[in-house]
């Protein structure tokens, strides 16, 4: 310890993964401490001078970053076993809860490209599943958009912070990795959505669903957003652990959209059955 | 029958606004990022989206005020008509964004709310909360996907532009890129290349920018001969967040919903600033600008807020500079309500509620005015020509630029708010322009006789990749020469430069690009190799940094956003009216000259040794002639007034 308290260093712990298919291994980095430290400046000491704790020269490891401020969502990896983004974990905060290490793993729902990097691409699928776009007629110009109170303003927007990070899916006991191990090497674009489209949609995409149905034009296809939710993995699979409300950096109310999902679909069916 | 195609090589708020117009026009496009979309770097805009609207022209106010405002405010350093088109075009975008879904705050009656931005004095500024940028990505991502759902648009994410590929006439017909996970270099045919890669912070280390914002993509349109336009332009915002591996910024809003700047009149005060008493606090802002107050405009700000640490010896915290950006006096529901965004991020990295302390900000590197060259063409009525193929096309055919990384808009300093209209303007303008020039060509790069020109410039790029790969050990570390550039550029090209100064950065910048080329690779692997993407991105960052460098030695003069004070054009002290009177005779005078000699346009070429050489080229003031920008400026009364006299006729 240095005379204000501060370590002069510490060890950083990182499960590592050459490549898909790979073993995962440990390896340890000692870094000297800075004021004003977050898990990227860590990693990029750790990439300025890639040498483990006992010595060896090694690549250096690989992770996902951009904007830094928390609103990309591009670093999300689990840190000290709370999956959050790298750029807004503080040195100080994470060593003042866990003295003397920081330990970082890649999501465990994805799967591995390298070390910290996952593929994501099943998240935004999942977006393309629930139709999460408005169905405006044109980019031509016809005006302003259909006028909305504070209320309804404040209702969505809280919603539109969602920047796709995964942190509620990484948490949800019910989403599960899905193996595309069955499709071999060259799995095809159209195979991958195949077997994205029957597993677990997600809190993030649910939450979206809702956000469109609550506007006034993505009212008008409301329904193929509820059909989508009550298909095969749809909101049904949610087990209700309430996982993904607690870990959201965002804070947004996704169990308040599951809640709204779960009403909206009972509906959705009680009216398709007397519309039949 | 041929199928042509699009390939646009960015995917924040300029590239996709471009790619579904595209793609709703029925042309066939690609995207190509090296994020998801989602994630690019328009996610950071905060405070809003400039346009007039119904109660600023209650206030008198118009398109062309608003076209005033931006060229007073750009230093008249960029061509007028684009201008005029944007600000022509602000209101419908802001209501297409709207129809889009984009979560703009409401007054309690339900019409869209505005606030005010720097250098002007209307609200002109449409916000959904502090997050703007962020909500208008996201819808035009929304679009996007909704057009690559209906196979419309090809999504090609996690690749990086490795230049464009050129036929022997000099046309672009396409471009090489690499697969950050596989490595895979391939050749990507098309007809048209539109570059929409935003701006170039990373070359000054630590900015407000991402990490994709190397500018590494524009510098390889320029080695393969694009000009390169105005690059001394650099904005560097006056409020940001000091932080070890970024500069966070702290939007313009907190400022426009009445945030005050002030440091404590005695130096380094040791109390908590909300114990110290009005009249021992200077808002100087708001004592040497009156009618802008907080509000001036960006590159005023900064210098005052740089001057009042360095020179002033008035900076809050006694171990680094930085002064109080105050909202304490703001009700904590209104705070919550428009600018919830930035004081979540302001908490979270600093620990402090900046709703009960005066947050500590200092200036750091934001904005690149300048970029690739493009053209445009003028209409009858001083705007742009619509469908026009020229429009946004750089020196080499087919290859475009729109959004940040063109030149084009914001001369010699962008005001705030003005980056994300510029950004989807010039976006959904490009469109049909590109769509004409489509129907010029009589073929498509996807033709077979063009497979070996895609293939030779695959097996270049394939072999330097190679050769990087094949790097002996030991050599400089890239990551450490990264550190150095950043550390030059800040000291020699940001707020205050001096001809001395960026001078040895030219010499230190070139040693550096030397020891550069030979550094080596901690990772010679070939799969998700980052070492070598970020070095070939650093190489590439060197001819925009010698640009950057030799343009801002080359203009002797203040405008905008570059500040010499060598050159600079002090006020009129005198209290002698005839005195004052002569004076301001001679400082219009001296201002005309300095016009003639520098109202242009700076443009550096690359030489046979990848060196940059400058030309000049004029700028097209035929819709508001330039006037001395006398914001704050001592005896800017009498100069106004002489002026006039002037050029009364």
């Amino acid at each position: 310890m240095t005379t204000s308290g501060k370590p002069a260093s510490f060890e950083v712990r990182i499960l590592r993964q050459d490549a898909p298919g790979e073993p995962s291994r440990w390896e340890r980095f000692r870094v000297p401490y800075e004021t004003d430290m977050n898990v990227i400046s860590v990693l990029q000491k750790i990439a300025a001078n890639p040498r483990t704790i006992d010595g060896r020269d090694v690549a250096p490891v690989a992770w996902e970053s951009n904007c830094l401020e928390e609103v990309c969502g591009a670093c999300t990896m689990v840190i000290n076993g709370r999956v959050r983004q790298a750029c807004s974990a503080l040195v100080d905060q994470l060593l003042a809860d866990r003295p003397g290490e920081i330990e970082l793993r890649p999501m465990s729902k994805f799967p591995v490209y390298r070390d910290l990097v996952v593929d994501r691409q099943r998240l935004f699928r999942s977006l393309v599943r629930v139709r999460a776009w408005l169905p405006i007629d044109d980019y031509s110009d016809r005006g302003p958009g259909p006028r909305q109170s504070q209320a309804e303003q404040e209702q969505a927007y809280p919603l539109t912070e969602c920047m796709s990070c995964g942190c509620c899916l990484e948490a949800c006991p019910q989403f599960q990795k899905v193996d595309l191990s069955e499709y071999g090497e060259g799995t095809s674009d159209e195979q991958r959505n195949a077997a994205f489209d029957r597993s677990f949609l997600g809190a993030h995409a649910i939450s979206q669903a809702m956000l469109f149905n609550g506007h006034p034009i993505g009212k008008t296809s409301a329904a193929e957003r509820l059909d989508a939710l009550m298909a095969e993995g749809g909101i049904q699979v949610c087990g209700n652990a309430q996982n993904c409300v607690a870990v959201c950096p965002k804070e947004i109310p996704l169990t308040t959209s599951i809640a709204r999902a779960g009403r909206a679909t009972t509906i959705h069916t009680i009216k398709k059955f007397f519309d039949h | 029958m041929f199928q042509q195609r699009v390939l646009i090589v960015g995917g924040g708020l300029a590239g996709l606004a471009a790619s579904m117009k595209l793609a709703e026009l029925g042309v066939q496009t690609s995207v190509m990022s090296l994020t998801p979309v989602k994630r690019s770097h328009s996610v950071c805009a905060q405070g809003g989206i400039n346009s007039v609207n119904e109660l600023t022209r209650q206030e008198g106010d118009s398109e062309w005020l608003h076209l005033d405002d931006t060229v007073y405010g750009g230093d008249f350093l960029q061509h007028q008509p684009p201008v005029k088109e944007m600000v022509d075009w602000g209101p419908r975008i802001i209501d297409l964004m709207d129809r889009l879904g984009v979560p703009f705050n409401r007054t309690p009656e339900g019409f869209r709310d505005q606030r005010r931005f720097g250098g002007t004095l209307h609200k002109r500024t449409a916000f959904a909360g502090a997050t703007t940028g962020q909500q208008l990505l996201y819808a035009l991502d929304e679009q996007v996907r909704r057009w690559q759902s209906a196979g419309r648009i090809a999504m090609v994410e996690g690749w990086d532009f490795l230049g464009p590929i050129l036929d022997d006439q000099g046309r672009c017909r396409g471009a090489v890129a690499q697969n950050l996970i596989t490595m895979e270099i391939r050749p990507f045919p098309a007809d048209v290349v539109v570059l929409a890669t935003g701006g170039c912070g990373l070359i000054f280390g630590r900015s407000t920018m991402s990490m994709a914002s190397t500018g590494s993509a524009a510098s390889r349109a320029v080695q393969a001969g694009a000009r390169y336009a105005n690059g001394e332009f650099i904005q560097v915002h006056p409020t940001a967040i000091p932080g070890a591996d970024k500069l966070r910024l702290m939007s313009e809003s907190a400022r426009g919903e009445g945030g005050r700047v002030w440091v404590p009149r005695t130096p380094q005060d040791p109390r908590p600033p909300r114990d110290i008493p009005e009249n021992e606090r200077y808002y100087f802002l708001e004592e040497r600008y009156p009618t802008y107050g907080n509000l001036v405009p960006r590159d005023i700000a900064t210098r005052e807020i740089f001057d009042i640490c360095v020179n002033d010896g008035l900076s809050v915290d006694p171990e680094k500079p930085c002064v109080y950006l105050d909202l304490t006096h703001i009700p904590r529901d209104e705070l919550d309500r428009k600018l919830g965004g930035i004081l979540r991020i302001y908490e979270k990295f600093q620990g402090v509620d900046p709703r009960e302390v005066p947050m500590k900000i200092f200036p750091a590197v934001h904005y690149s005015m300048g970029g690739l060259w493009v053209d445009y063409e003028r209409s009858a009525s001083g705007g742009l020509a619509k469908g026009s193929p020229k429009t946004h096309q750089t020196n080499i055919p087919g290859l475009y630029a729109i959004g940040e990384c063109d030149y084009h808009y914001h001369g010699a300093n962008r005001l705030g708010a003005n980056s994300l209209l510029s950004c989807i303007f010039s976006g959904l303008f490009v469109a049909p322009g590109i769509q004409s020039m489509l129907g010029s060509l009589s073929d498509s790069a996807s033709d077979a006789k063009y497979d070996p020109l895609m293939q030779s410039a695959q097996a270049d790029h394939q072999k330097s990749h190679d050769k990087w790969l094949q790097r002996d050990i030991g050599g400089d570390n890239p990551y450490l020469i990264h550190l150095e550039l950043g550390q030059i550029m800040t000291s020699a090209a940001t707020v205050v430069r001096h001809n001395r100064t960026i001078t040895e950065a030219i010499e230190k910048v070139n040693e550096l690009a030397e020891r550069a080329k030979k550094c080596s690779l901690s990772d010679r692997g070939n799969w998700t190799n980052q070492n070598v993407i970020f070095t070939k991105a650093l190489i590439d960052m060197f001819p925009l940094a010698k640009a950057i460098l030799h343009g801002a030695l080359a203009r002797d003069e203040c405008r905008g956003a570059h500040y010499k004070p060598e050159f600079d054009m002090p006020g009129i002290e005198s209290d002698d009216p005839a005195e004052r009177h002569r004076q301001a005779e001679e400082w219009c005078t001296k201002f005309e000259e300095k016009n003639k000699k520098w109202l242009k346009t700076t443009i550096a070429v690359l030489d046979g040794k990848g060196e940059p050489s400058l030309g000049y080229e004029e700028v097209d003031i035929s819709l508001i002639p330039p006037r001395p920008r006398l914001y704050g400026l001592v005896g800017a009364e009498i100069i106004e007034e002489v002026w006039k006299e002037q050029h009364a006729h």
